[in-house]
Parts: C-alpha cells; sequence; structure tokens
C-alpha cells in the first residue's frame, strides 16, 4: 500500500520543530522512518502532518561524561554498532544493537525513533530499563527529564506529549569490568523479537554478585524489569544451579499472548533465554569461559 | 500536493514533481524512469529495493523521495559500464544467483556496498548482512557464493581505498 496523504515539514533546528509540534494537530515525528514508514505504508498511522527532523543534525552525538553516556535521539543505530566509545563503555548496548533489525535498517535506524514508537520487543528499550535510563525530552517550557519507567507508559505509548520531542537519552554507566549479556529469539535474523533477555551485574574478588539489573523484552507490553530476581542474585555465588533456580521464576510472569505465539511460550523461552544471559554476564564477569551455549560471542 | 524537487541518481540530476508521501522506490520506478529498483513488500521486510544512498544500502521503500534531495543515490542501473557488466553483475551469471531475478537488484546493491566499502566479512558476517533481503526462489547458496567470489576477486585486483562497512 501507499502512505495517506500528508503534509511535509522539514524543520532544520531543534526549536523549529517545536514550534511546529506546538502548533500543528495530529503531527508525527519522522526520525529514521524505519518503523514509522512501515505504518504509513500499510495506514496504521494516518497523521495530517509529519515533521522530518532528520535535518536537525546536532541531535545525533555520543559523548561520555564520566560514569554517563549521553546518546543524541537523532544517532542512527549503524553509529551505535560501530561507535568505539559504545563498545567500551556500553558493551550490553553494542551486543543489542546487533540484533535491531539489520544493517540496512541500522543505516537509518535511530535511537531515539526506537525509544518512541516502544515496541514490546524493541531491543533499545529494553537497554533502557536495564540501565534505568534517562531521557532527555524537550517541549515549548523547556527541557526536562523522565526515568525509563516514566517513559513508558504501555504498548506503544510514552509519556511524551503531542508538542513534545525526545532530544536524548542518558546511560549511567557501570564499571569496565561489569558482565554483560543480551540475547533473543526470533524466527529468522532481524526480525521482531519473540522474548528477549538482558543482564547487567558485578561480581566481588570471590565471585559473589554485588549488583544485577535484568530485564526481558517481548513478553509485555513495555520491557519487564526483574528487580526481585536481581535483588535475590545479590550475595550469591553464581553457578548453573543458581541461575537455573532463579530464571525458573520467570515461569509465572504475566506473558503476552498472539495468534502466532502462546503465552506458556514466551514463559518458557524467557526462563531458558534468562539462565543463558545470567550465564553469560557472570562469566564475562568473573573472566571464566563463555558457557557453550554463548561460544559465538565475543568474551 | 506535488512538490519539484531534485535528485541525483547514478551521478546524473533527475527533477522530480511528486506528493512528499511518494516512497523513495516509486520516485524512483515513476519520476525517474528507473524500473530496475524492485518493490516487493513495501513494508521493510523484503529487502528488494535496496539501494544506495551516500554509500550505504538502505531499503527504499521506507526513505520518502523528498528526504533524498542532496543525497547520492545509487541503483542498479548504475552497476555495468555501458555493455560490461559490473564484476558482481558477472559473478551473479557465473554462479547461477538468480532465477526470477526479482530480488536481484536489491541482493546486487547490497553486495555493491560491501564491493565499494572495501570490506571482507566472514562467511558469518556474510550471512547476517544477506539475511536482510528475501528471495523466494530460494537461491541464498549461489548469492553469497556469487558475491563472496565477487569480493575475492576485488581483493586480488590493485588496492582501492575503503571507507568502512557498508
Amino acid at each position: 500500500m501507499k502512505p495517506p496523504p500528508f503534509a511535509y515539514h522539514a524543520p532544520s533546528s531543534l526549536n523549529e520543530a517545536l514550534q511546529l509540534l506546538g502548533r500543528l494537530e495530529n503531527a508525527r515525528v519522522l526520525a529514521g522512518g524505519q518503523s514509522l514508514m512501515p505504518m504509513l505504508n500499510m495506514r496504521f498511522a494516518q497523521p495530517d502532518h509529519v515533521v522530518d527532523i532528520n535535518g536537525i543534525t546536532d541531535l545525533a552525538y555520543i559523548r561520555r561524561e564520566g560514569m554517563m553516556l549521553e546518546i543524541g535521539a537523532l544517532t542512527r543505530q549503524r553509529d551505535i554498532e560501530f561507535s568505539p566509545l559504545i563498545a567500551e563503555a556500553c558493551p550490553l548496548l553494542r551486543e543489542a544493537i546487533l540484533q535491531v533489525g539489520h544493517r540496512q535498517t541500522r543505516n537509518r535506524g535511530t535511537l531515539g525513533g526506537s525509544l518512541c514508537h516502544l515496541d514490546p520487543a524493541a531491543e533499545m528499550a529494553a537497554v533502557a530499563a536495564i540501565y534505568g535510563a534517562e531521557l532527555v525530552i524537550a517541549g515549548p517550557q523547556g527541557q526536562r527529564t523522565a526515568a525509563f519507567a516514566e517513559f513508558a507508559l504501555d504498548y506503544m505509548t510514552t509519556c511524551l506529549a503531542p508538542e513534545e520531542m525526545l532530544v536524548a537519552v542518558r546511560y549511567p554507566l557501570w564499571p569496565a569490568e561489569s558482565g554483560y549479556c543480551f540475547i533473543e529469539y526470533a524466527r529468522r535474523h532481524g526480525d521482531f523479537a519473540i522474548v528477549s533477555a538482558g543482564v547487567l551485574l558485578r561480581a566481588d574478588a570471590s565471585g559473589r554478585i554485588s549488583q544485577a539489573s535484568l530485564a526481558l523484552g517481548g513478553v509485555g507490553a513495555v520491557p519487564l524489569k526483574l528487580d526481585a530476581i536481581a535483588a535475590e542474585l545479590i550475595g550469591k555465588a553464581g553457578s548453573p544451579a543458581v541461575f537455573a533456580t532463579m530464571a525458573e521464576a520467570c515461569g509465572d510472569i504475566d506473558a503476552m499472548e498472539d495468534a502466532l505465539i502462546t503465552a506458556t511460550y514466551r514463559r518458557q523461552l524467557a526462563k531458558t533465554l534468562l539462565r543463558r544471559a545470567l550465564e553469560t554476564a557472570y562469566a564475562r564477569a568473573t573472566g571464566q569461559p563463555l558457557p557453550r551455549h554463548a561460544q559465538h560471542r565475543a568474551a | 500536493m506535488k512538490q519539484p524537487y531534485h535528485l541525483q541518481v547514478n551521478g546524473r540530476d533527475c527533477a522530480v514533481e511528486a506528493e512528499p508521501r511518494k516512497i523513495l522506490a516509486d520516485v524512483l520506478r515513476e519520476d525517474c524512469g528507473l524500473t530496475g529498483t524492485h518493490i516487493g513488500c513495501e513494508h521493510g521486510v523484503c529487502g528488494a529495493c535496496t539501494i544506495l544512498l551516500d554509500g550505504k544500502p538502505v531499503r527504499s521503500c521506507l526513505v520518502f523521495g523528498i528526504q533524498a534531495q542532496g543525497a547520492d543515490i545509487r541503483t542498479v542501473e548504475g552497476l555495468a559500464d555501458g555493455d560490461e557488466l559490473h564484476p558482481l553483475q558477472q559473478a551473479f551469471m557465473e554462479h547461477h544467483a538468480l532465477q526470477c531475478g526479482f530480488c536481484t537488484p536489491g541482493f546486487l546493491m547490497l553486495g555493491a556496498a560491501l564491493w565499494e566499502s572495501g570490506a571482507k566479512p566472514t562467511e558469518a558476517e556474510l550471512q547476517a548482512l544477506l539475511s536482510s533481503n528475501l528471495c523466494r526462489c530460494t537461491g541464498y547458496g549461489n548469492i553469497q557464493k556469487a558475491i563472496a567470489s565477487a569480493l575475492d576477486a576485488r581483493d586480488q585486483a590493485p588496492k582501492r581505498s575503503g571507507e568502512g562497512a557498508p
């Protein structure tokens, strides 16, 4: 199908974009277009105005200040994939971005677009939940920030008002020795994940877990933070048995069901993926060899 | 309402008058007369409409024509030099990398991005890259062989400067 008619606007500055969003009714922001364009082509989205922000190039940047990583909303997924800074400071984000669509779509797709679209299976949303990222939002009254948990309200629904725009995302970084893992299961490489699991964890010199943050993607409307499991991991020495027991707790999560995938299957996948992600993250945190299911990954 | 704008396609200027909602793939086919770019799914799944935008492969069904102003657009028509096939096209012929040919322009442009980047992917990397495009004649094995052999031939030719991955 072809997109419905709309008026096209291409502001060249953030101010101009905000003025347009404040003035126009039923407007949609177009960033990389890798989610909005399919929705337009299939007429799931029917905006009267499209505000193309690709010309606001100062919204594309990656920078680090101390233990805070800030990424501009218009940063292409490709630039995250190839950033040496992200590979070093935020390897979980890099591991996740390689599972976002394909190289072709990452060449256009943006970080901010993925977060604002907020597909339940979006890898970028799960990573933002794991880090407890802070979102910088610009509106007519200036800028405000929102924690990811406040930003992601419900199924493809964010806390952004129609006249607001996401401009940047801030990730509080974990120390370099932290373990990480992001894995997902999809029917085809690059397809929407049925379930994804992401883990950040730290272990002390004796191998006891001192800090952990976990989330599942694809099981609910928004990423599911597993704070109770993370809390229970603290103080434990990691082992396959411990991680299997912890992952077993995913057996009673409230998982989505759709025409193709049952809730039971999602829960089963969640258990398996979380166990594997915990094992891999722990191996990385403690410098042990990666488990067999992860040996194709970089240490 | 139609709007006039210009695109640079395969090094040539193309004057377009089209509605902003017209996707780049349709603009190329209908307004620039370049029907080599095929349209499969129109929602970013099949990769048949892959073109190069500033040297990088993108799906031309997920970009509006009007957004491509000022960009260097390359389509399958820009590969051959007159009657002389691009080495990638020659490799597709030699390895029988096409049957019906519908997906071929997309795979060729994906290959062209690799060719020009100077990158040499491993077999697994090449598979991951090619997984973005669908071929319903199930010719993936031969497509992979064709692109790999063309890249081998490129690397045996005198070195050219690459600018990173596609």
